[in-house]
Protein backbone atom coordinates (compact mmCIF):
# COMPACT_ATOMS: atom_id res chain seq x y z
CA UNK A 1 0.00 0.00 0.00
CA UNK A 2 1.70 3.33 -1.44
CA UNK A 3 -1.28 5.36 -0.47
CA UNK A 4 -0.23 6.08 3.41
CA UNK A 5 2.41 9.22 1.39
CA UNK A 6 0.59 12.13 0.96
CA UNK A 7 -1.11 13.18 -2.39
CA UNK A 8 0.16 16.49 -3.09
CA UNK A 9 4.18 17.63 -2.12
CA UNK A 10 5.43 18.58 1.14
CA UNK A 11 6.92 21.86 -0.67
CA UNK A 12 2.80 22.69 -1.00
CA UNK A 13 1.90 21.78 2.44
CA UNK A 14 4.95 24.47 3.77
CA UNK A 15 2.98 26.93 1.57
CA UNK A 16 -0.12 25.73 3.81
CA UNK A 17 1.11 26.97 6.35
CA UNK A 18 2.65 30.61 5.54
CA UNK A 19 -1.11 30.76 4.05
CA UNK A 20 -2.51 30.31 7.30
CA UNK A 21 -0.08 32.14 9.08
CA UNK A 22 -0.72 35.02 6.83
CA UNK A 23 -4.18 34.94 7.02
CA UNK A 24 -4.19 35.40 10.98
CA UNK A 25 -2.14 37.73 10.91
CA UNK A 26 -4.30 39.95 7.96
CA UNK A 27 -7.20 39.51 10.56
CA UNK A 28 -5.23 40.50 13.95
CA UNK A 29 -3.83 43.31 12.36
CA UNK A 30 -7.44 44.20 11.53
CA UNK A 31 -8.50 43.32 15.15
CA UNK A 32 -10.90 40.58 14.03
CA UNK A 33 -10.80 38.36 16.75
CA UNK A 34 -10.50 34.66 16.02
CA UNK A 35 -12.90 31.92 16.91
CA UNK A 36 -14.25 28.75 17.26
CA UNK A 37 -17.43 26.74 16.99
CA UNK A 38 -18.25 23.25 17.00
CA UNK A 39 -18.08 20.83 13.84
CA UNK A 40 -21.29 18.65 14.70
CA UNK A 41 -24.38 20.70 14.78
CA UNK A 42 -27.30 19.94 16.38
CA UNK A 43 -28.87 21.13 12.68
CA UNK A 44 -28.22 20.78 9.55
CA UNK A 45 -29.03 23.38 6.81
CA UNK A 46 -32.63 23.23 4.80
CA UNK A 47 -30.57 24.72 1.64
CA UNK A 48 -31.03 22.03 -1.26
CA UNK A 49 -28.21 22.68 -3.27
CA UNK A 50 -26.34 21.24 0.42
CA UNK A 51 -26.44 17.95 2.08
CA UNK A 52 -25.09 17.53 5.89
CA UNK A 53 -23.07 14.35 6.88
CA UNK A 54 -25.27 12.44 9.80
CA UNK A 55 -23.45 12.03 12.51
CA UNK A 56 -25.09 8.64 15.27
CA UNK A 57 -24.05 10.53 18.42
CA UNK A 58 -25.11 8.67 22.05
CA UNK A 59 -27.73 11.72 22.27
CA UNK A 60 -28.88 11.34 19.18
CA UNK A 61 -27.85 12.66 15.74
CA UNK A 62 -25.92 15.56 14.94
CA UNK A 63 -24.89 16.73 11.53
CA UNK A 64 -21.21 18.05 10.02
CA UNK A 65 -21.51 21.40 9.38
CA UNK A 66 -21.45 22.72 5.91
CA UNK A 67 -20.25 26.11 7.05
CA UNK A 68 -19.48 28.06 10.58
CA UNK A 69 -22.20 30.84 9.22
CA UNK A 70 -25.07 29.67 11.80
CA UNK A 71 -22.84 29.34 15.15
CA UNK A 72 -21.24 32.49 14.09
CA UNK A 73 -23.93 34.81 13.48
CA UNK A 74 -25.22 33.44 17.13
CA UNK A 75 -21.44 34.92 18.30
CA UNK A 76 -22.38 38.12 16.48
CA UNK A 77 -25.92 38.56 17.87
CA UNK A 78 -24.10 37.91 21.17
CA UNK A 79 -21.79 40.67 20.55
CA UNK A 80 -18.80 38.98 19.57
CA UNK A 81 -18.00 42.34 17.37
CA UNK A 82 -15.33 41.63 13.87
CA UNK A 83 -14.93 37.69 14.12
CA UNK A 84 -13.17 35.71 12.12
CA UNK A 85 -12.38 31.56 11.85
CA UNK A 86 -10.27 29.21 9.73
CA UNK A 87 -12.49 25.96 10.11
CA UNK A 88 -12.80 22.38 8.33
CA UNK A 89 -16.25 22.40 6.48
CA UNK A 90 -18.38 19.28 5.17
CA UNK A 91 -20.17 18.45 2.43
CA UNK A 92 -21.21 15.24 1.59
CA UNK A 93 -21.37 13.94 -2.22
CA UNK A 94 -19.02 17.18 -3.12
CA UNK A 95 -15.99 15.21 -4.65
CA UNK A 96 -14.60 16.70 -7.99
CA UNK A 97 -11.14 18.36 -9.48
CA UNK A 98 -12.42 21.66 -7.54
CA UNK A 99 -13.87 19.64 -4.35
CA UNK A 100 -13.46 17.74 -1.28
CA UNK A 101 -16.45 16.14 0.42
CA UNK A 102 -14.05 17.60 3.82
CA UNK A 103 -12.33 21.10 3.23
CA UNK A 104 -10.51 24.05 4.69
CA UNK A 105 -13.46 27.32 5.32
CA UNK A 106 -11.91 30.91 5.71
CA UNK A 107 -15.02 32.72 6.97
CA UNK A 108 -15.10 36.25 8.81
CA UNK A 109 -17.93 39.12 9.41
CA UNK A 110 -17.51 42.51 9.29
CA UNK A 111 -19.71 45.06 11.36
CA UNK A 112 -21.32 47.72 9.62
CA UNK A 113 -20.33 47.43 5.77
CA UNK A 114 -22.13 46.36 3.03
CA UNK A 115 -21.53 43.57 0.24
CA UNK A 116 -19.43 46.34 -1.71
CA UNK A 117 -17.63 47.23 1.10
CA UNK A 118 -16.44 43.68 1.56
CA UNK A 119 -16.08 42.62 -1.76
CA UNK A 120 -13.03 45.26 -1.71
CA UNK A 121 -12.09 44.24 0.94
CA UNK A 122 -11.56 40.37 -0.39
CA UNK A 123 -10.81 41.71 -3.81
CA UNK A 124 -7.67 43.58 -1.85
CA UNK A 125 -6.99 39.89 0.12
CA UNK A 126 -7.13 38.02 -3.21
CA UNK A 127 -5.02 39.93 -5.02
CA UNK A 128 -2.12 40.33 -2.53
CA UNK A 129 -1.82 37.05 -1.67
CA UNK A 130 -1.73 36.20 -5.76
CA UNK A 131 0.18 38.62 -6.93
CA UNK A 132 -2.78 40.44 -9.12
CA UNK A 133 -3.20 43.77 -10.56
CA UNK A 134 -6.91 43.80 -9.43
CA UNK A 135 -10.70 43.07 -10.79
CA UNK A 136 -13.75 43.22 -12.19
CA UNK A 137 -17.40 43.69 -10.91
CA UNK A 138 -20.29 42.15 -12.68
CA UNK A 139 -23.96 42.18 -11.84
CA UNK A 140 -25.05 38.44 -12.36
CA UNK A 141 -28.33 39.45 -14.94
CA UNK A 142 -25.42 41.16 -17.31
CA UNK A 143 -22.67 38.59 -16.97
CA UNK A 144 -25.26 35.84 -17.88
CA UNK A 145 -26.68 37.77 -20.80
CA UNK A 146 -23.18 38.60 -22.05
CA UNK A 147 -21.84 35.29 -22.17
CA UNK A 148 -24.97 33.35 -23.06
CA UNK A 149 -25.97 35.77 -25.63
CA UNK A 150 -29.98 36.07 -24.09
CA UNK A 151 -31.78 37.09 -20.90
CA UNK A 152 -32.42 34.58 -18.81
CA UNK A 153 -33.81 36.21 -16.37
CA UNK A 154 -36.86 36.61 -18.28
CA UNK A 155 -36.85 33.64 -20.14
CA UNK A 156 -39.88 31.24 -20.06
CA UNK A 157 -38.72 27.76 -18.32
CA UNK A 158 -39.71 26.03 -22.41
CA UNK A 159 -37.19 28.74 -23.57
CA UNK A 160 -34.79 28.00 -21.02
CA UNK A 161 -34.99 24.29 -21.77
CA UNK A 162 -34.58 25.26 -24.99
CA UNK A 163 -31.22 27.00 -24.50
CA UNK A 164 -29.73 24.39 -22.27
CA UNK A 165 -30.31 22.13 -24.46
CA UNK A 166 -28.77 24.15 -27.90
CA UNK A 167 -25.53 24.85 -25.01
CA UNK A 168 -25.09 21.81 -22.43
CA UNK A 169 -26.39 19.07 -25.34
CA UNK A 170 -27.46 16.41 -23.20
CA UNK A 171 -29.75 17.78 -19.94
CA UNK A 172 -31.20 15.76 -17.73
CA UNK A 173 -35.00 15.47 -17.49
CA UNK A 174 -37.23 17.88 -15.78
CA UNK A 175 -35.06 20.13 -14.00
CA UNK A 176 -36.55 23.03 -12.47
CA UNK A 177 -36.30 26.93 -13.11
CA UNK A 178 -33.42 27.00 -10.71
CA UNK A 179 -31.70 23.67 -11.89
CA UNK A 180 -32.10 25.30 -15.41
CA UNK A 181 -30.00 27.99 -14.07
CA UNK A 182 -27.44 26.28 -12.18
CA UNK A 183 -26.99 24.08 -15.64
CA UNK A 184 -26.37 27.16 -17.63
CA UNK A 185 -24.15 28.72 -15.01
CA UNK A 186 -21.82 25.86 -14.08
CA UNK A 187 -21.59 24.60 -17.63
CA UNK A 188 -21.31 27.77 -19.39
CA UNK A 189 -20.90 30.99 -17.89
CA UNK A 190 -18.12 29.75 -14.98
CA UNK A 191 -15.63 28.41 -17.58
CA UNK A 192 -16.10 31.60 -19.56
CA UNK A 193 -14.70 33.54 -16.26
CA UNK A 194 -11.63 31.00 -16.69
CA UNK A 195 -9.82 33.93 -18.37
CA UNK A 196 -10.72 37.03 -17.19
CA UNK A 197 -8.71 36.68 -13.65
CA UNK A 198 -10.16 38.12 -10.75
CA UNK A 199 -14.16 38.72 -11.21
CA UNK A 200 -17.11 39.57 -9.19
CA UNK A 201 -20.44 38.60 -9.27
CA UNK A 202 -23.04 40.81 -7.89
CA UNK A 203 -26.43 41.46 -8.21
CA UNK A 204 -27.89 37.90 -7.82
CA UNK A 205 -31.57 37.29 -8.17
CA UNK A 206 -33.83 36.91 -5.19
CA UNK A 207 -34.32 32.57 -5.35
CA UNK A 208 -30.52 32.85 -5.18
CA UNK A 209 -29.91 35.30 -2.44
CA UNK A 210 -29.28 32.47 -0.25
CA UNK A 211 -28.79 34.14 3.54
CA UNK A 212 -28.17 37.81 1.84
CA UNK A 213 -30.36 40.51 2.65
CA UNK A 214 -32.98 41.94 -0.17
CA UNK A 215 -32.13 45.35 -1.69
CA UNK A 216 -33.69 47.03 -4.59
CA UNK A 217 -31.94 46.59 -7.98
CA UNK A 218 -31.49 49.96 -10.19
CA UNK A 219 -34.56 48.60 -12.15
CA UNK A 220 -36.72 48.40 -9.10
CA UNK A 221 -36.11 44.60 -8.94
CA UNK A 222 -35.65 43.13 -5.52
CA UNK A 223 -31.97 41.51 -5.82
CA UNK A 224 -29.92 39.48 -3.38
CA UNK A 225 -26.99 41.47 -1.61
CA UNK A 226 -24.71 38.66 -2.54
CA UNK A 227 -21.39 38.20 -4.02
CA UNK A 228 -19.05 35.45 -5.65
CA UNK A 229 -15.32 35.95 -6.27
CA UNK A 230 -14.09 34.11 -9.09
CA UNK A 231 -10.36 33.89 -9.75
CA UNK A 232 -9.08 32.25 -13.45
CA UNK A 233 -12.93 30.52 -13.50
CA UNK A 234 -12.84 28.61 -9.91
CA UNK A 235 -15.43 29.78 -7.28
CA UNK A 236 -13.57 30.95 -4.39
CA UNK A 237 -15.48 32.89 -1.95
CA UNK A 238 -19.07 33.51 -1.36
CA UNK A 239 -20.72 37.00 0.33
CA UNK A 240 -23.34 38.65 1.86
CA UNK A 241 -24.50 41.45 3.27
CA UNK A 242 -26.68 40.02 6.19
CA UNK A 243 -30.24 39.70 6.26
CA UNK A 244 -31.02 40.09 9.82
CA UNK A 245 -34.59 39.50 9.34
CA UNK A 246 -35.63 36.39 11.34
CA UNK A 247 -39.42 35.89 9.98
CA UNK A 248 -37.96 36.76 6.17
CA UNK A 249 -34.96 33.84 6.58
CA UNK A 250 -37.67 31.22 8.31
CA UNK A 251 -39.45 32.06 5.37
CA UNK A 252 -36.54 31.30 2.58
CA UNK A 253 -36.14 27.78 4.89
CA UNK A 254 -39.54 27.16 4.30
CA UNK A 255 -39.16 27.39 0.78
CA UNK A 256 -35.59 25.61 0.60
CA UNK A 257 -37.92 22.66 2.10
CA UNK A 258 -40.48 22.89 -0.13
CA UNK A 259 -37.97 22.94 -3.09
CA UNK A 260 -36.27 19.45 -1.54
CA UNK A 261 -39.54 17.99 -0.90
CA UNK A 262 -40.38 18.77 -4.89
CA UNK A 263 -37.15 16.95 -5.65
CA UNK A 264 -37.71 14.21 -3.51
CA UNK A 265 -34.65 15.29 -1.23
CA UNK A 266 -35.52 15.53 2.69
CA UNK A 267 -36.56 18.08 4.70
CA UNK A 268 -33.56 19.29 7.29
CA UNK A 269 -34.89 21.28 10.46
CA UNK A 270 -34.51 24.32 10.47
CA UNK A 271 -32.14 25.91 13.19
CA UNK A 272 -34.04 27.25 16.33
CA UNK A 273 -31.03 28.99 17.93
CA UNK A 274 -30.13 30.81 15.14
CA UNK A 275 -33.47 32.34 14.88
CA UNK A 276 -34.02 33.17 18.07
CA UNK A 277 -30.34 34.94 18.09
CA UNK A 278 -31.60 36.86 14.89
CA UNK A 279 -34.76 37.89 16.93
CA UNK A 280 -32.18 39.64 19.51
CA UNK A 281 -30.88 41.13 16.67
CA UNK A 282 -28.02 40.69 14.09
CA UNK A 283 -25.39 43.85 13.82
CA UNK A 284 -25.76 45.22 10.30
CA UNK A 285 -22.84 43.41 8.94
CA UNK A 286 -21.41 41.47 6.28
CA UNK A 287 -20.02 38.13 5.84
CA UNK A 288 -18.06 35.73 3.72
CA UNK A 289 -16.93 32.26 3.35
CA UNK A 290 -13.59 31.63 1.24
CA UNK A 291 -12.09 28.04 -0.27
CA UNK A 292 -8.90 27.89 1.80
CA UNK A 293 -8.11 24.97 -0.14
CA UNK A 294 -8.99 26.84 -3.39
CA UNK A 295 -6.99 29.65 -2.54
CA UNK A 296 -3.79 27.60 -1.94
CA UNK A 297 -4.94 25.66 -5.41
CA UNK A 298 -4.51 28.96 -7.06
CA UNK A 299 -1.36 30.08 -5.32
CA UNK A 300 0.79 26.66 -5.98
CA UNK A 301 -0.96 26.82 -9.77
CA UNK A 302 -2.25 23.10 -8.94
CA UNK A 303 -4.98 22.34 -11.54
CA UNK A 304 -6.55 20.15 -9.15
CA UNK A 305 -7.55 19.80 -5.14
CA UNK A 306 -5.63 16.98 -4.89
CA UNK A 307 -2.58 19.03 -5.46
CA UNK A 308 -2.95 20.67 -2.69
CA UNK A 309 -4.45 17.93 -0.56
CA UNK A 310 -2.08 16.25 1.64
CA UNK A 311 -4.78 13.55 2.12
CA UNK A 312 -7.72 13.84 -0.01
CA UNK A 313 -10.96 11.54 0.47
CA UNK A 314 -9.80 8.57 -1.35
CA UNK A 315 -6.50 9.23 0.91
CA UNK A 316 -8.09 9.45 3.98
CA UNK B 1 -28.58 -5.17 -9.38
CA UNK B 2 -27.75 -2.97 -7.70
CA UNK B 3 -28.65 0.98 -8.15
CA UNK B 4 -25.82 3.38 -7.96
CA UNK B 5 -25.72 6.82 -7.51
CA UNK B 6 -23.01 9.50 -10.26
CA UNK B 7 -20.80 9.72 -6.84
CA UNK B 8 -20.11 6.38 -7.15
CA UNK B 9 -19.67 6.37 -10.88
CA UNK B 10 -16.26 5.16 -11.01
CA UNK B 11 -14.14 3.92 -13.90
CA UNK B 12 -14.71 0.95 -14.91
CA UNK B 13 -17.96 0.51 -12.90
CA UNK B 14 -20.65 -1.40 -15.18
CA UNK B 15 -24.44 0.40 -15.61
CA UNK B 16 -27.56 0.46 -17.99
CA UNK B 17 -28.07 3.57 -19.65
CA UNK B 18 -31.31 3.58 -22.24
CA UNK B 19 -31.58 -0.26 -22.19
CA UNK B 20 -27.58 -0.59 -23.00
CA UNK B 21 -25.20 -1.95 -21.20
CA UNK B 22 -22.10 0.57 -20.52
CA UNK B 23 -18.89 1.22 -18.76
CA UNK B 24 -17.97 4.22 -17.38
CA UNK B 25 -14.99 6.23 -18.42
CA UNK B 26 -15.03 9.57 -16.96
CA UNK B 27 -16.78 11.55 -14.24
CA UNK B 28 -16.72 15.19 -13.76
CA UNK B 29 -18.67 16.68 -10.60
CA UNK B 30 -19.70 20.29 -11.48
CA UNK B 31 -21.34 22.64 -8.89
CA UNK B 32 -22.37 26.55 -9.49
CA UNK B 33 -21.12 28.68 -5.98
CA UNK B 34 -24.16 27.59 -4.58
CA UNK B 35 -27.73 25.40 -6.01
CA UNK B 36 -27.91 22.04 -7.95
CA UNK B 37 -24.55 20.09 -8.88
CA UNK B 38 -24.41 18.07 -11.96
CA UNK B 39 -21.80 15.01 -13.03
CA UNK B 40 -20.99 15.01 -16.59
CA UNK B 41 -20.12 11.44 -17.44
CA UNK B 42 -18.59 9.82 -20.02
CA UNK B 43 -19.54 6.38 -20.99
CA UNK B 44 -18.85 3.75 -23.73
CA UNK B 45 -22.06 1.50 -24.58
CA UNK B 46 -20.15 -2.24 -24.32
CA UNK B 47 -22.28 -3.31 -27.39
CA UNK B 48 -21.68 -0.94 -29.65
CA UNK B 49 -18.35 0.52 -28.68
CA UNK B 50 -20.07 3.69 -29.34
CA UNK B 51 -18.67 6.59 -26.15
CA UNK B 52 -21.88 8.40 -24.78
CA UNK B 53 -21.86 12.23 -23.17
CA UNK B 54 -24.53 12.63 -20.85
CA UNK B 55 -25.20 15.23 -17.62
CA UNK B 56 -26.74 13.75 -14.25
CA UNK B 57 -28.49 15.72 -11.49
CA UNK B 58 -25.74 14.74 -8.55
CA UNK B 59 -27.36 12.05 -6.62
CA UNK B 60 -29.25 10.31 -9.66
CA UNK B 61 -29.05 6.69 -10.01
CA UNK B 62 -28.50 3.96 -12.51
CA UNK B 63 -28.88 0.47 -12.58
CA UNK B 64 -25.60 -1.72 -12.19
CA UNK B 65 -25.35 -4.05 -15.05
CA UNK B 66 -24.90 -7.53 -15.14
CA UNK B 67 -21.61 -7.28 -16.64
CA UNK B 68 -18.47 -9.27 -16.41
CA UNK B 69 -15.02 -9.75 -17.78
CA UNK B 70 -13.93 -13.53 -18.20
CA UNK B 71 -11.21 -15.07 -19.50
CA UNK B 72 -12.29 -18.16 -21.93
CA UNK B 73 -10.54 -20.54 -24.57
CA UNK B 74 -11.81 -20.20 -28.10
CA UNK B 75 -13.21 -24.15 -29.85
CA UNK B 76 -14.14 -23.87 -32.52
CA UNK B 77 -17.58 -22.04 -35.27
CA UNK B 78 -19.83 -24.28 -36.55
CA UNK B 79 -20.88 -20.90 -39.10
CA UNK B 80 -22.88 -19.24 -37.30
CA UNK B 81 -21.74 -19.14 -33.45
CA UNK B 82 -18.11 -19.31 -31.94
CA UNK B 83 -18.06 -21.16 -28.75
CA UNK B 84 -15.72 -20.59 -26.27
CA UNK B 85 -14.94 -22.58 -23.19
CA UNK B 86 -14.44 -21.82 -19.63
CA UNK B 87 -11.01 -23.99 -18.81
CA UNK B 88 -12.11 -23.88 -15.56
CA UNK B 89 -15.76 -25.08 -15.17
CA UNK B 90 -15.85 -26.33 -19.14
CA UNK B 91 -18.73 -23.89 -19.50
CA UNK B 92 -19.22 -23.10 -22.90
CA UNK B 93 -20.45 -19.69 -24.19
CA UNK B 94 -22.05 -19.10 -27.83
CA UNK B 95 -20.64 -15.48 -29.45
CA UNK B 96 -22.88 -14.50 -32.22
CA UNK B 97 -20.45 -12.60 -34.86
CA UNK B 98 -21.79 -9.13 -33.80
CA UNK B 99 -20.06 -9.95 -30.56
CA UNK B 100 -16.87 -11.59 -31.82
CA UNK B 101 -16.46 -8.31 -34.35
CA UNK B 102 -13.16 -7.46 -35.84
CA UNK B 103 -11.55 -10.27 -33.39
CA UNK B 104 -12.89 -13.06 -36.04
CA UNK B 105 -9.36 -12.59 -37.55
CA UNK B 106 -7.52 -13.62 -34.79
CA UNK B 107 -9.14 -16.46 -33.22
CA UNK B 108 -7.13 -19.28 -32.66
CA UNK B 109 -8.12 -22.48 -31.33
CA UNK B 110 -6.83 -23.04 -27.61
CA UNK B 111 -5.98 -19.22 -27.24
CA UNK B 112 -7.30 -17.55 -24.28
CA UNK B 113 -9.60 -13.93 -24.87
CA UNK B 114 -11.39 -11.92 -22.87
CA UNK B 115 -15.08 -12.10 -23.31
CA UNK B 116 -17.19 -9.62 -22.32
CA UNK B 117 -20.31 -11.37 -20.61
CA UNK B 118 -23.51 -9.55 -20.18
CA UNK B 119 -26.77 -11.24 -18.22
CA UNK B 120 -24.31 -14.35 -19.00
CA UNK B 121 -24.04 -13.99 -22.97
CA UNK B 122 -20.46 -12.95 -24.76
CA UNK B 123 -21.33 -9.20 -26.21
CA UNK B 124 -17.32 -8.30 -27.03
CA UNK B 125 -14.22 -10.54 -27.60
CA UNK B 126 -10.99 -8.81 -26.89
CA UNK B 127 -7.69 -10.69 -28.27
CA UNK B 128 -5.00 -10.90 -26.43
CA UNK B 129 -2.34 -8.67 -27.33
CA UNK B 130 -0.29 -10.53 -29.80
CA UNK B 131 -1.13 -13.46 -31.16
CA UNK B 132 1.09 -16.57 -33.13
CA UNK B 133 -0.44 -17.78 -36.41
CA UNK B 134 1.02 -19.45 -39.47
CA UNK B 135 0.89 -18.03 -42.88
CA UNK B 136 -1.19 -19.94 -45.57
CA UNK B 137 -0.22 -18.25 -48.89
CA UNK B 138 2.04 -15.58 -49.95
CA UNK B 139 4.51 -14.89 -52.94
CA UNK B 140 8.19 -17.07 -52.49
CA UNK B 141 10.42 -14.80 -50.74
CA UNK B 142 13.96 -13.92 -52.23
CA UNK B 143 17.11 -15.69 -50.75
CA UNK B 144 19.12 -13.28 -49.40
CA UNK B 145 16.29 -10.63 -48.31
CA UNK B 146 17.14 -8.61 -45.47
CA UNK B 147 14.36 -7.33 -42.67
CA UNK B 148 15.11 -3.34 -44.31
CA UNK B 149 14.29 -4.99 -47.78
CA UNK B 150 10.18 -3.80 -47.79
CA UNK B 151 7.09 -6.00 -47.50
CA UNK B 152 4.75 -8.33 -48.86
CA UNK B 153 1.01 -9.77 -48.35
CA UNK B 154 0.48 -12.85 -46.06
CA UNK B 155 -2.75 -14.93 -45.29
CA UNK B 156 -3.32 -16.27 -42.08
CA UNK B 157 -5.01 -19.31 -41.22
CA UNK B 158 -7.66 -17.15 -39.89
CA UNK B 159 -8.49 -16.09 -43.34
CA UNK B 160 -6.12 -12.32 -42.23
CA UNK B 161 -3.90 -10.52 -44.08
CA UNK B 162 -0.88 -8.83 -42.86
CA UNK B 163 1.98 -7.42 -44.12
CA UNK B 164 5.19 -8.91 -43.67
CA UNK B 165 8.67 -8.80 -44.77
CA UNK B 166 10.23 -9.91 -48.07
CA UNK B 167 12.12 -13.27 -46.73
CA UNK B 168 8.88 -14.63 -44.25
CA UNK B 169 7.78 -17.86 -46.29
CA UNK B 170 4.51 -19.80 -46.73
CA UNK B 171 4.27 -21.98 -44.08
CA UNK B 172 5.89 -19.77 -41.21
CA UNK B 173 4.69 -18.75 -37.74
CA UNK B 174 4.33 -14.87 -37.30
CA UNK B 175 3.60 -13.17 -34.30
CA UNK B 176 1.16 -9.99 -34.95
CA UNK B 177 0.18 -7.20 -32.58
CA UNK B 178 -3.34 -7.10 -32.57
CA UNK B 179 -3.92 -3.93 -31.81
CA UNK B 180 -2.62 -3.45 -34.83
CA UNK B 181 -2.75 -5.76 -37.19
CA UNK B 182 1.18 -5.59 -37.53
CA UNK B 183 3.88 -7.79 -38.10
CA UNK B 184 6.21 -7.90 -35.19
CA UNK B 185 8.54 -11.03 -35.53
CA UNK B 186 8.63 -15.05 -36.86
CA UNK B 187 7.68 -16.77 -33.88
CA UNK B 188 10.04 -20.20 -33.39
CA UNK B 189 8.18 -23.07 -34.57
CA UNK B 190 7.32 -25.22 -31.30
Amino acid sequence: MSDWRPGAPLSVQRQRATLLAELRQYFHRLGVMEVETPLLCQYGVTDPGLDNFAVVCGDGERWLQTSPEYAMKRLLAAGSGDIFQICKAFRSGELGQRHNPEYTLLEWYRLGVDHYDLLHQVGELVCGLLGRAGWQVWPWRTLVQHVLGSDIERATHRELEQLALAQVGDIPPALDREALLDLLVSHCVEPALAKWGVVFVVDYPLPQAALARRVQGPDGEALGARFECYVDGLELANGYWECGDADELALRFESDNLLREQRGLPCRPVDQRLLAALRSGLPDCSGVALGVDRLLALQSASPDLDGVLAFNWNRS
Amino acid sequence: MANFSTNEFKPGLKVMLDGEPCSIMENEYVKPGKGQAFNRVKLRNLRSGRVWERTFKSGDTLEGADVMDVELEYSYTDGEFFYFMDPVSYDQHAAGSEAVGETQKWLKEQEKYEVTLYNGAPITVTPPNFIELEITETDPGLKGDTAQGGSKPATLTTGAVVRVPLFISQGEIIRIDTRTGEYVSRASKS
